[in-house]
Parts: structure tokens; C-alpha cells; sequence
């Protein structure tokens, strides 16, 4: 039965990469703070089941995959082996030290952390299911909804099958299947695709649009495309998976398009990562004055603030991008509204990052943006293959370019596609929030032979005086 | 239906003003011309009315934000299904009762009105009190604005124009954009020095001079309302004889003094005079009534108006400027005469215009609902420009004569001050007679003695013979 009412001047609900910055942060400003998840430390779905436990596999796939083309330069290992359940015990490992961590700094901070789940009573009142199986109540004086978001189901497939995946047991590593078949051609789904891949599974992605990561400029796809297409078995655009089917052999996927050789396949597993969905539901917002958009989108003012005055959201639950690192800096910029300061949500460039091998980055304004909005760039591109770094490294298989405003000349957007490319992309966000022009970062020097002067270097080119690519600007 | 109400022209080359009162919040019912907002230009204060009766739904500008033309202030669900007439009525005889001025009276305060003015200071107290009495307690009552939901409130304009700013881009980094904010600077208007039309952290600074953010310890962090607090009372500091406080310039003031530095420049000589208004004042009282039929009150200000329009068509050098760049020297020809009014916030100066084409029933009702609008801070910037001559009348507070500064760049300005019945040497007796000092500053760069003696000399005529004004004028 529910004890006697607590209160709390702000009532954080999730802890993943938006709540636990808020938390932090709002307690740091000399708020008193709660928070309250599912799990028993802080961290959501980033830290247990996402961007964490996936680099953790990515870069063990980059090792196998390392190793297999060392051979090439005159090393040869001997096929790799594989234990699995050590495999997914270090990733578990590597989970652990973190969430651990955060609870430590969230008891440090004196962060009321309470397991369990919320919802609202009214606009000032939660009633918290704790995992003891205890029920209470909490009134709050602002609420933060930080409650992210969860792979998208498809309802017509067998959603019960254990051999039908989404993102969460995929990373679970259950086992190396033999073949899989990834629907959904985005980031999340090419993630995955590479680890099995590397681990030895003949992987297949079936995409129903044009291409690959369609928010992506296509020059830099192209590149990934072309380079991982030996990682994959096949790669179906313009394709449909109509249904699927348990079979003894496996799933029997069914396809439609007029590209597919054949129209039936059998795959050991399916990894179905067409998306996420924002966790906006089951949490009484019903009780608030909080409004929802037609995707399920808390909808939210620039301070974050929801149509209810005293409740605020942040992260995948309160629109696109569901990055976590927009989660966290809206958390930021919350925490220090609630504590009485002028603050908005107000970003000039926020990174994206794919974690492919090569990997792909952009920030600001894309090219393909920048087309449909009829906004007037000049785009200055420099191909890894005049890198030195990259060449070290064999991997020429990269672009890095700058997208550039041609009258001011200031740096609107920068796409890369490489190894490393997720680190590189720093630097135009920060170019790109400080205002530079694109003779700013030309004029910067960058370290030798690093895969950072690809950055200068196409500054250099817009200007047409690149030291490693001979291209004279154009006549006018 | 929803308005969505945007900042009106507010004249001739306004475009930008700073929010210094806010009189709704979200859920009010307004009706129509209720003051929304007050707002302070280079020029004048002036209140924001609502466009139609209503609920307000979302304030979006706060105190201090710089707002320009054409921004959005709030969303008003119109209609008022929900607004009981009543309600609505009640609001606007609220507004209608403004009382009568005396014009005379011009330098009177208005207590009641100062006290409606700005409501502001006592909420204040109020969370202020509290804030004391519970150190611990960071959010006050639901029931009492809430510091932190009103800074929120405002922002939510804020929010919409960081929209506004990712899609433009503002050149300026994430600390000059954030300093903007803090300074209530809207930094798509700030023009940056850098390359590219970047803009540094001085370049926000010096479009808002004097607006240095507040050095936020951590217990100002939590508490607002005291930051306000301070802002209004100023700060006490001692020197060596002893305590004083330091309180910012309105802008009203601080305008007023710049000016004032400014006409100074121009060598001022004054010239008094006293005028017989005996036959005047009963000519006045006799007619008063009719005028106040009109709308008006006949008062001496109003039958000095058409004398001085009726002067400066004779003398028109005193209805000029001086061009000393290219030594030249502009005739006005349209009479303008603005008149002098003290309002809780400062001297302010509409100007009645065309004064020659008007009679003095016209010109009684003009300047009653002119003082009026510039006491109640509903005076439009056009209201206070245009002017080619002034009027003080400081009568109605006392005194003999002052010597009245020029309203530059007006070549000349005429101090009333109290009239008093005095013996007057007549025809062989003392007579007792109703004497008005007046007192007229010129600019002697244009005007020489002679004249100005001349001029006056045709104003005080015309007040003790009336027939000289069609005679003459």
C-alpha cells in the first residue's frame, strides 16, 4: 500500500543520458533531486542496451576485421576464435564499470535515486511502482519526462519468435547465427550488421527505400557502401519484406521489389531495426496538461518545457534527433532553467554519428539539406586517397568535406566518411558553433600525418590551394 | 480564433523598444485596449493595448527582453467564449476611468496612477518576505508568480526565436550568443565586427550599453526575484561621509539628460514679462463650460497655444532651427507646439499639431486627452515628435519665474508660471490686477534681444486684448 506522501522540488523520470546529466547538473545548482528508473543504477537504454554495449562489440569487430586485412600487409593470424560467452561478458563488464560509476556520482551528488517506474497522478504527483513491489507517491515541484525511447515493432512479424531480433537482444549475443537478415537500412541496423558480420555471420540488409541511411548525404553512403560490401552477403534496395515465417530451418522472410533475385530466403535470425519509437505512453501524462504530436513526441517550447508549466522533457522522448548527446545537453540546459537562470535549447550544429567501419559523421546543414531548403553552398571535398594518414593506415576509403556558405564563407556543415570519423567530426562542430569561416580552420594548423589535416585540407580546397590535391579554382 | 499579436508600428523609425512591464500572464482575460505590455523606445514609453478582448494564452516577451517591429508579444484566444461579459466590462471601465487632469495643474503628480503603474514591486515583496522568512524554500507558492516560471514564460518567445536563430545562424559563438541572452539582447539585431559578420562578446555589449549581467552569486542563482529587488532600489554603498545609494537612469531620464546636455550648447538668453489676464480669466471661466461640452477643459495653456501659433506666423524666427554644419537657418512652416507634462516616469512633451489650424475648443480637448495618454504611458512616439516650439507651465506648482531650457532643436520655449492678482499702478490708482509671469528662452544664435522682447511683448498683448489675434494673427 502507498506510504506516506514524499516530496521532492525535482522528480527526474529515466536515467538515461538525458535524465542523469539533468540530475547531476540541477543537484549541482543546489536543487533537490530525484530520480527514478527501471534499473538499478543510472545509465538507460545508452549505457545498457545501446550506444555503450554496441561500441564495446564494434570494436572487437574492428579487431577481427583488422587482423583479416593485416594479411596484406605481410602478417597472417590464424582465423580467430571465438568464446562468446566471454565476448558478452567483457561488454557486460564494460556496462557494469559504467553504470556503476554514475550511481557512485549520483549518490556523491545526494541524488534521491529511486528503482521503479512513474507515472503521473496529476501535475504535481507521482506514483512510483519501486521494484520491492512497494508503491508511493511523490509530489514534485517540476518533473523532468526523460524517458527515451524503444525499437519500433512491426506488428504483422512473429514478434514472440526467438529468432526474430530488435536492437536490445541483439546485443544480448544469444549466438553467431549462420545468416541473418537485417530489415532496415539505417544506422542502428548497419551497427549491428557489422558486428555479427565480423563475428562470422552472413549478414543481409533489405532497405524498402533508394538507399542506405537515407538522412545521410549520398556521396558519403556511397563510400560505405562500396567499402563494406564485401562485410555483407547482400545488400536489397527498394525492397519490401511482406512476411515472415517460422519455419524448422529458420525464418522464411518473403520479399517484394523489382530488384530481388529471389522472392524467398531463409535466415537463422532477423534483426528488424526500422526505427524507434518515443516512450510517451503509460506514463499517466494523461493526468497533465502535457501534449503529445501525432509521432508520440512530448511536444516541447525551446526551454523544454511541455504545454504543462511545471514538467519538462528531454531526449528521444521529446523529438528527433534521438542522439543521446542532444539528450544530455537539453538535460543541461533544463537543469539550469529550473534553477532560475536564462537558458535555451539552442544549437547550432548537433553531430551524428554512424559507427560503421568506415564510420560516417556530419553536423550542421547537409548538402542534401541544403539542396531541398534551396540554400546557396559551395561544397569543398577532400578524398582520404591524398592522405597520408589514411594511407598508413590503408585506408584511403574516406571524404572528408565542408559545406560552406560562398558569401561569407563561413563553415555551415561537414560530412565524413572513414575510419575515425565519429572523433574528426569535433571539429566542425565546433567550428560550425563558434561561427568560423572556412580560411579560419585553412589557417589552423593541424597536427602531421593525422587524419585531422583532411580537415584542413578541404578548407584548402575551397579556396582551390590544397598542398595535396591539385585542383585550380575555376574561372568565373 | 487565435490572434497572434505582433509589435505595431510604433512611428516613424522605431524599431526596436525594451520591455519594462508585463501586466498579463497566461489564462487572463483582457478586453479590447487593456494595456498588455509597457514598453520603452528611444523616445517614449509607451503601453501595448490589446488588439480584441480575450484570453491571453502565451506571453511571449518578458521584462527586459529588446523587442523590435513585428515581433510576436502574445497569442490571445479571441471571442472569450469564456469571459463572462461581466468580466470584460468590468476591465474596461476599468481602463475608461481615467480621471480629468487639470491641465493647469500639468506638474501634479497622480498618486493613484503611480500606484497602478507598475504592480510589479509589490509581488515582489511578497516573494521576497517569504524568501527570508524560508532561506531553504527555492520555489515560492503556486498561487504567487513563480520566479522561475515567469523567466520561463518569457523565454518561450525565446524559444521560438532559437528556432528562428539555428535557421539564420546568427554568426556568434555559444558563449556571445548565451551573453546575449543574459543581457536581454535579441541577437539577430546586433551587427558583429568579425570576419563575416561575426559577432564578439563587445559587439553585444556595446549594443546594449550599461546592461553588464549581473555578477550571479549562488544564492542569487536560486532567487531571482531578488536580483529584480536590487535592480529597483538600487545599491547602497558608503563614501566618506557616509551612506548613499546608487540606483540606475530610467531611460526616460537618462534621455531627458542628454538632450537637455545637447540643447545646452545653443547660448540661451530668457526674457520675462508679466501678462494682465483679468478680462482673460473671466472670458475664460465664462466660456469654460462649452468648451467642456467638447470634451476639453479650457485652460490658459490651451488660449496660449493659438496666441503662440498665431506669434510664430509673425515672428517666424522663432519657429525655426539652425543648420550651423551648413549655416543655414530652416523656417518651419507648420506650427507644432508641444507642451510640457510631468508624468510619474519623467518629462514627457507631446506635440499638438497644425495649432494654427485649430480654435481654442479643439485645442482645449487635444491637449486634455494628450496630457491624459502621456501620464497613462499611452502616448505614441508620433505624439512626442514634430514639435517647432514648447510650452512649460509650471503654475500649478507655484513659483514667479524659471528659466525653461530649449527643447532643441526648437529655437525657443515659453515658461508659464502662477499667476497673482497684484496692484497695478492704472490711470492714477492701484488696481487689483491678475498679473501671469512668463517667461520666454530663445536661442540667440537666431534671435536677438530686441526681438524676443517684440515677441513676448505681441504674446502678452494678445492675452490682454484678444481682438489683436484676428486683428494681427
Amino acid at each position: 500500500m502507498s506510504k506516506a506522501e514524499n516530496t521532492t522540488q525535482v522528480a527526474i523520470i529515466g536515467a538515461g543520458p538525458g535524465g542523469y546529466p539533468a540530475a547531476f547538473l540541477a543537484a549541482d545548482l543546489g536543487l533537490q533531486v530525484t530520480m527514478i528508473d527501471p534499473e538499478d543504477n543510472p545509465g538507460g537504454v545508452c549505457l545498457y542496451r545501446g550506444c555503450i554495449p554496441s561500441k564495446a562489440l564494434l570494436h572487437t569487430a574492428k579487431v577481427i576485421s583488422e587482423a583479416k586485412h593485416s594479411a596484406h600487409w605481410g602478417i597472417t593470424y590464424s582465423k580467430p576464435k571465438i568464446d562468446l560467452d566471454k565476448l558478452r561478458d567483457w561488454k557486460n563488464q564494460v556496462v557494469q564499470k559504467l553504470v556503476g560509476g554514475l550511481g557512485i556520482l549520483s549518490r556523491q551528488r545526494k541524488v534521491v535515486y529511486i528503482q521503479g517506474r512513474a507515472t503521473f497522478l496529476d501535475s504535481s504527483t507521482l506514483e512510483i511502482k519501486k521494484a520491492d513491489g512497494t508503491t508511493e507517491k511523490l509530489k514534485f515541484e517540476y518533473a523532468v519526462i526523460a524517458t527515451g525511447s524503444r525499437p519500433a515493432q512491426i506488428p504483422t512479424f512473429p514478434n514472440d519468435s526467438p529468432h526474430l531480433l530488435d536492437s536490445t537482444s541483439a546485443l544480448d549475443l544469444p549466438v553467431i547465427p549462420n545468416t541473418m537478415l537485417v530489415v532496415g537500412g539505417g544506422y542502428i541496423g548497419l551497427e549491428l550488421g557489422t558486428v555479427y558480420a565480423a563475428l562470422g555471420t552472413k549478414v543481409s540488409v533489405v532497405e524498402m527505400t533508394s538507399g542506405l541511411m537515407q538522412e545521410v548525404d549520398r556521396d558519403l553512403v556511397r563510400v560505405l557502401q562500396k567499402s563494406s560490401a564485401q562485410n555483407y552477403e547482400s545488400i536489397m534496395l527498394n525492397t519490401k519484406v511482406v512476411d515472415i515465417k517460422e519455419t524448422k530451418k529458420g525464418l522464411q522472410v518473403k520479399f517484394e521489389g523489382n530488384e530481388i533475385e529471389k522472392d524467398e530466403l531463409i535466415f537463422d535470425k532477423v534483426l528488424v531495426s526500422v526505427g524507434r519509437r518515443p516512450n510517451s505512453e503509460n506514463l499517466g501524462l494523461e493526468n497533465t496538461k502535457v501534449q503529445i504530436d501525432k509521432k508520440g513526441f512530448i511536444e516541447i517550447d525551446g526551454q523544454r518545457r511541455t504545454s504543462d508549466p511545471n514538467i519538462f522533457a528531454i531526449g528521444d522522448v521529446a523529438g528527433e534527433p534521438m542522439l543521446a548527446h542532444k539528450a544530455t545537453h537539453e538535460g543541461r540546459v533544463v537543469a539550469q532553467v529550473l534553477a532560475g537562470k536564462n537558458r535555451v535549447f539552442e544549437p547550432n550544429a548537433i553531430p551524428a554519428v554512424v559507427f560503421t567501419d568506415p564510420e560516417i559523421a556530419w553536423c550542421g546543414l547537409t548538402e542534401t539539406e541544403a539542396k531541398e531548403k534551396n540554400i546557396k553552398v559551395k561544397v569543398a571535398r577532400f578524398p582520404w586517397g591524398a592522405s597520408g594518414r589514411a594511407t598508413t593506415l590503408n585506408r584511403n576509403d574516406g571524404v572528408t568535406k565542408l559545406i560552406i556558405d560562398p558569401q561569407t564563407q563561413r563553415v555551415l556543415g561537414m560530412g565524413i566518411v572513414g575510419s575515425g570519423a565519429g572523433e574528426l567530426i569535433a571539429e566542425g562542430v565546433l567550428a560550425i558553433e563558434m561561427s568560423a569561416l572556412a580560411s579560419d580552420i585553412e589557417l589552423t594548423i593541424h597536427a602531421h600525418p593525422t587524419l585531422s589535416e583532411t580537415v584542413m585540407e578541404s578548407a584548402e580546397v575551397y579556396y582551390g590551394l590544397s598542398t595535396h590535391m591539385y585542383k585550380p579554382k575555376r574561372e568565373k | 480564433m487565435t490572434i497572434e499579436y505582433k509589435l505595431p508600428d510604433l512611428g516613424e523609425d522605431i524599431e526596436t523598444g525594451d520591455v519594462i512591464g508585463v501586466f498579463v500572464s497566461a489564462g487572463d482575460k483582457v478586453a479590447e485596449d487593456q494595456p498588455l505590455l509597457e514598453i520603452e523606445t528611444d523616445k517614449a514609453a509607451i503601453e501595448i493595448p490589446a488588439p480584441a478582448a480575450g484570453i491571453i494564452k502565451e506571453v511571449h516577451v518578458k521584462e527586459g527582453d529588446t523587442i523590435k517591429v513585428g515581433q510576436l508579444l502574445v497569442t490571445i484566444e479571441d471571442g472569450a467564449g469564456n469571459a463572462t461579459d461581466q468580466e470584460l466590462k468590468k476591465a474596461s471601465t476599468e481602463i475608461a476611468e481615467s480621471e480629468d487632469e487639470e491641465i493647469e495643474k500639468l506638474a501634479e503628480k497622480e498618486v493613484e496612477e503611480e500606484m497602478d503603474a507598475d504592480p510589479e514591486p509589490k509581488v515582489n515583496e511578497n516573494i521576497d518576505s517569504k524568501i527570508v522568512d524560508e532561506p531553504l524554500e527555492l520555489f515560492p507558492d503556486k498561487e504567487k508568480p513563480s520566479p522561475v516560471l515567469k523567466e520561463g514564460k518569457g523565454q518561450q518567445i525565446a524559444s521560438d526565436k532559437a528556432e528562428l536563430v539555428s535557421n539564420k545562424k546568427v554568426p556568434a559563438s555559444p558563449s556571445v550568443r548565451r551573453l546575449a541572452r543574459e543581457l536581454g539582447v535579441d541577437i539577430n539585431l546586433v551587427s558583429g565586427s568579425g570576419p563575416g559578420g561575426r559577432l564578439s562578446q563587445q559587439d553585444v555589449r556595446d549594443y546594449a550599453p550599461g546592461k553588464e549581467p549581473k555578477s550571479i552569486s549562488e544564492k542569487q542563482t536560486l532567487d531571482p526575484t531578488k536580483i529584480k529587488r536590487q535592480e529597483l532600489e538600487g545599491t547602497s554603498e558608503t563614501d566618506k561621509w557616509g551612506e548613499i545609494e546608487r540606483t540606475p537612469m530610467s531611460k526616460v531620464r537618462r534621455l531627458t539628460a542628454e538632450r537637455l546636455t545637447e540643447a545646452w550648447t545653443a547660448p540661451h538668453v530668457t526674457q520675462y514679462d508679466k501678462a494682465d489676464i483679468t478680462e482673460l480669466e473671466k472670458l475664460r471661466k465664462e466660456f469654460g463650460q462649452e468648451v467642456a461640452k467638447a470634451g476639453g477643459k479650457l485652460t490658459m495653456t490651451s488660449i496660449i497655444l493659438k496666441v503662440i501659433a498665431s506669434a510664430l506666423k509673425v515672428f517666424p524666427q522663432f519657429n525655426a532651427s539652425v543648420d550651423m554644419g551648413n549655416g543655414e537657418i530652416l523656417y518651419k512652416k507648420y506650427y507644432n507646439i508641444g507642451v510640457a507634462v510631468d508624468t510619474d516616469r519623467g518629462l514627457l512633451v507631446p506635440v499638438i499639431k497644425n495649432v494654427n489650424k485649430k480654435n481654442i475648443t479643439k485645442l482645449s480637448v487635444e491637449l486634455t486627452k494628450l496630457s491624459e495618454k502621456a501620464r497613462n504611458k499611452k502616448i505614441s512616439v508620433d505624439e512626442l515628435q514634430g514639435g517647432t516650439f514648447t510650452i512649460s507651465n509650471l503654475g500649478g506648482l507655484g513659483g514667479t519665474y524659471f528659466s525653461p531650457v530649449l527643447n532643441a532643436p526648437e529655437v525657443a520655449i515659453l515658461g508659464i508660471s502662477r499667476s497673482a492678482v497684484e496692484p497695478v499702478y492704472i490711470d492714477g490708482d492701484f488696481k487689483p490686477r491678475l498679473m501671469l509671469p512668463l517667461s520666454l528662452s530663445y536661442d540667440h544664435r537666431l534671435i536677438d534681444g530686441a526681438d524676443a522682447v517684440r515677441f513676448l511683448r505681441w504674446v502678452i498683448e494678445a492675452l490682454e486684448e484678444p481682438f489683436k489675434l484676428p486683428l494681427e494673427g
